[in-house]
């Protein structure tokens, strides 16, 4: 499961740009601010490699490993 | 049993440093400190103590700061145009409540001025060299025992206030040899740890004497230390006024509301004086000299000996000139502190100003030869 | 698992607990100050995952900063932080350092902060070889002052006060800490947290003068001068222009300009500074420095 923390996210994208499964889409969801959020449209396709995690300048992305 | 010593000034300040419980020193050569720091450079490692010769006088001050946080007591020795470069930093201690001694041992002046010859010209540099408003302490020696005891004195107000201590001395004092008496104990200030536990503990709370217990790095306290203006745990508010004034008034009243304790002046002969004289410093020993030749000619000569420079000694200023017809400022500048005591004794009496420049301490005759104009 | 009705505070402490690099932050604090897509919050994450892989105490790391954007990343992470005056950081490092060795110091320092005012203190810490890891975010403008030239600007960016385009010739961060004493040295971009967090483990675990420089973007300032408009661009742009310090041989001088050589550049032994001082210590008193003894002596 893959959780994107509306209140810390600034809407830099970098997570839709890096995803090496193009995971992440712009959606039309806002938060606070009026940042439109990514979201993890193709979650299916996530691999577990955390690298969302690490590039998230601000620390708004959590990705829950598989039990 | 107290030890009696024949030795420099400098050597004086560096051994009160060490009973002080001074264990480390950053500093960087300059003529006529240096000594300070040859003397500390053998010793510190005789006592388990580090020290440093940093690359300049802006990292010296920064070193010095930063090991009073590690928990340890720490110095710098200089003279004014490392004073200069020590500025910001100095400021970066006063907004940090960072306990720490600075010893300027003055020379000719302005600018590298008369590097092996006697002055008074940072008297304004150390009230209001960094930016912005601060309350400073500063201790003037005027004999080589005095050099010894008031480092001794700036390392515990630095400690009970949190508070960079200046030790203003000048060449004359550094360079100069006398007898010493060191005694066996030397009183300490040690620094108090917070009692609260970590989560409770708020390191600049607006406490009313002002000064708050100070927690080491590394010990659990999770502390942020910034020059920025900041809440009572430490964290940067820039933009709230009130959070502005709260703290620099904190910082400004925890010295002035503790002026009775921190200030110290010695006087003789004021009680039937027509004029006193007034010095720090060096140039103490003159005046001294004076009120004697004058006294025993009949001139009614008293004297004032400011310790502290700052917190300025204005009560006591004030007290004297109530009481005399005239007061005589003695500095080895063009007038610094005079402007300071004209401040509060104008209304009271005369206030006139015997300048020496040029390296040497003022002769008591020449100081005598301006009294007699004034008669 | 939570259950999804929650409440949304609910869901933020189960974020922050979820998150592997929020439980070091100061949550107060929280969100940082930096601008959208800026690369210092890359750079705190690939060293907090640095950090854990490296075996230290979060407890025993005190960080230390000067003036600019990078050097407040100290105030967002909850340890002992000492955020300085521009360009002392290195000083202050200093002395911590020495004051009591036991502590693990890590500096944090832009390109500004670390090599133009604070240039001195750079060369003479790796001169020291003391052992400080210092991670410099390397965004190649004056950020927080609303985008200056630095020391590291290319010639020919665009910058408030180079509006003609830069003509000074910029530092190259690494050869001057080597030339000076480093004993690590690295050089990554934002594009490379994974690698980056790996150099930054083995500065930790370098007794001595550690260098990391961080390529990071500054989107706002730099990108928006310089035809680089969003976070995403500059991070392309970072990963098309770097080159492993290993093909560095088949370009040209004036081909590497362009180029981000990338790679751990030296790992070298050399006595570190403040165990010196405690040899002299031992030597001349027959202990080590005495720790927080201003609350004894």
């Amino acid at each position: 499961m893959i959780q994107i923390n509306p209140d810390l996210c600034k809407g830099c994208y970098i997570c839709v740009e890096i995803c090496p499964k193009s995971v992440y889409t712009v959606s039309s969801v806002t938060n606070k601010k009026d940042i439109k959020l990514p979201s993890p449209e193709n979650e299916n396709n996530c691999i577990h490699c955390h690298l969302c995690e690490l590039e998230c300048p601000d620390q708004a992305i959590y990705v829950e490993d598989k039990k | 049993m107290t030890k009696e010593l024949f030795i420099q000034g400098n050597e004086a300040c560096a051994r009160g440093a060490i009973e002080a419980g001074c264990r480390f020193f950053g500093g960087y050569p300059i003529t006529p400190s240096t000594e300070i720091a040859e003397y500390l450079s053998t010793t510190l490692p005789e006592v388990s103590g580090s020290f440093i010769q940093m690359e300049d006088e802006l990292s010296a001050i920064g070193a010095v700061i930063a090991a009073s946080w590690s928990g340890v007591k720490s110095m710098t020795a200089t003279s004014g145009p490392g004073f200069s470069l020590m500025q910001e930093n100095i400021g970066f201690a006063m907004m940090s409540e960072t306990p720490l001694v600075v010893v300027d041992v003055q020379r000719g002046s302005p600018s590298t001025g008369q590097p092996t010859m006697s002055g008074q010209g940072d008297m304004m540099q150390a009230r209001w060299g960094s930016h912005g408003d601060y309350e400073p302490i500063a201790i003037s020696p005027s004999s080589v025992q005095e050099f010894f005891d008031f480092t001794v004195l700036g390392f515990n107000l630095a400690e009970k206030y949190r508070v960079p201590v200046i030790i203003l001395a000048d060449e004359v004092i550094g360079h100069m040899r006398e007898k010493v008496r060191l005694p066996d104990n030397v009183e300490t200030f040690k620094r108090i740890m917070p009692k609260e536990d970590p989560k409770d503990f708020l390191p600049f709370k607006n406490v009313r004497n002002g000064t708050n217990p100070m927690p080491a790095f590394g010990d659990g306290y999770n502390i942020h230390v910034t020059g920025l203006t900041h809440n009572e745990l430490g964290y940067p508010i820039t933009i709230n006024p009130k959070v502005h004034s709260n703290l620099v008034r904190r910082l400004v009243n925890k010295i002035l509301k503790n002026r009775k304790d921190i200030v110290s002046c010695d006087f003789k002969y004021c009680d039937d004086a027509d004029i006193v004289l007034i010095s720090y410093g060096s140039p103490v020993r003159s005046i001294m000299e004076t009120v004697k030749i004058g006294r025993s000619s009949g001139i009614k000569l008293g004297y004032l000996k400011i310790n502290t420079p700052y917190p300025f000694p204005e009560d006591e200023v004030v007290k004297i000139a109530k009481n005399v017809n005239d007061l005589m400022v003695v500095e080895m500048n063009l007038g610094q502190m005079f402007h300071e005591i004209e401040r509060v004794a104008s209304s009271n009496a005369g206030v006139h100003l015997f300048s020496e420049i040029g390296g040497t301490l003022p002769k008591p005759n020449d100081i005598l030869d301006r009294i007699l104009e004034l008669l | 698992m939570v259950e999804d009705n929650e409440s949304t505070e609910t869901d933020f402490i189960t974020y922050e607990e979820k998150n592997p690099y929020i439980k070091y932050f100061r949550k107060d604090r929280l969100p940082t100050i930096f601008c959208s897509g800026c690369g210092i919050g890359i750079t705190i994450n690939s060293f907090l995952k640095g950090f854990e892989s490296s075996g230290m105490d979060f407890n025993n790391l005190s960080l230390v900063s000067g003036i600019g954007c990078s050097s407040r990343i100290p105030g967002y992470l909850n340890c002992d932080s000492l955020h300085t005056s521009h360009g002392r950081a290195l000083s202050f490092a200093t002395g911590l350092k020495v004051g009591n060795p036991d502590l693990d110091v890590v500096v944090f320092t832009g390109d500004g902060d670390a090599a133009a005012i604070g240039g001195n203190h750079l060369i003479h810490a790796a001169r020291r070889n003391i052992n400080l890891t210092v991670i410099c975010i390397n965004n190649n403008i004056y950020g927080m002052t609303g985008g200056q030239i630095s020391p590291t600007s290319p010639e020919g960016s665009l910058a408030t006060t180079a509006p003609y385009g830069s003509i000074d010739t910029p530092f190259n961060l690494i050869d001057l800490v080597t030339a000076a004493g480093a004993t690590f040295t690295g050089r990554w971009t934002t594009a490379h947290p994974l690698q980056l967090s790996n150099s930054i483990k083995n500065g930790l675990l370098n007794n001595g003068f550690s260098f990391i420089e961080v390529v990071s973007q500054c989107p706002t300032y730099y990108g928006r001068k310089n035809k680089l408009k969003t976070p995403v661009s500059m991070i392309k742009m970072f990963k098309e222009s770097s080159i492993n310090k290993r093909k560095v041989g088949t370009l040209s001088e004036k081909e590497l300009l362009s180029k981000i050589v990338i790679g751990e550049f030296v790992n070298k032994k050399r006595e570190e500074f403040s165990n010196k001082l405690e040899n002299l210590s031992h030597k001349e008193s027959g202990r080590n420095t005495i720790r927080k003894s201003a609350y004894i002596l």
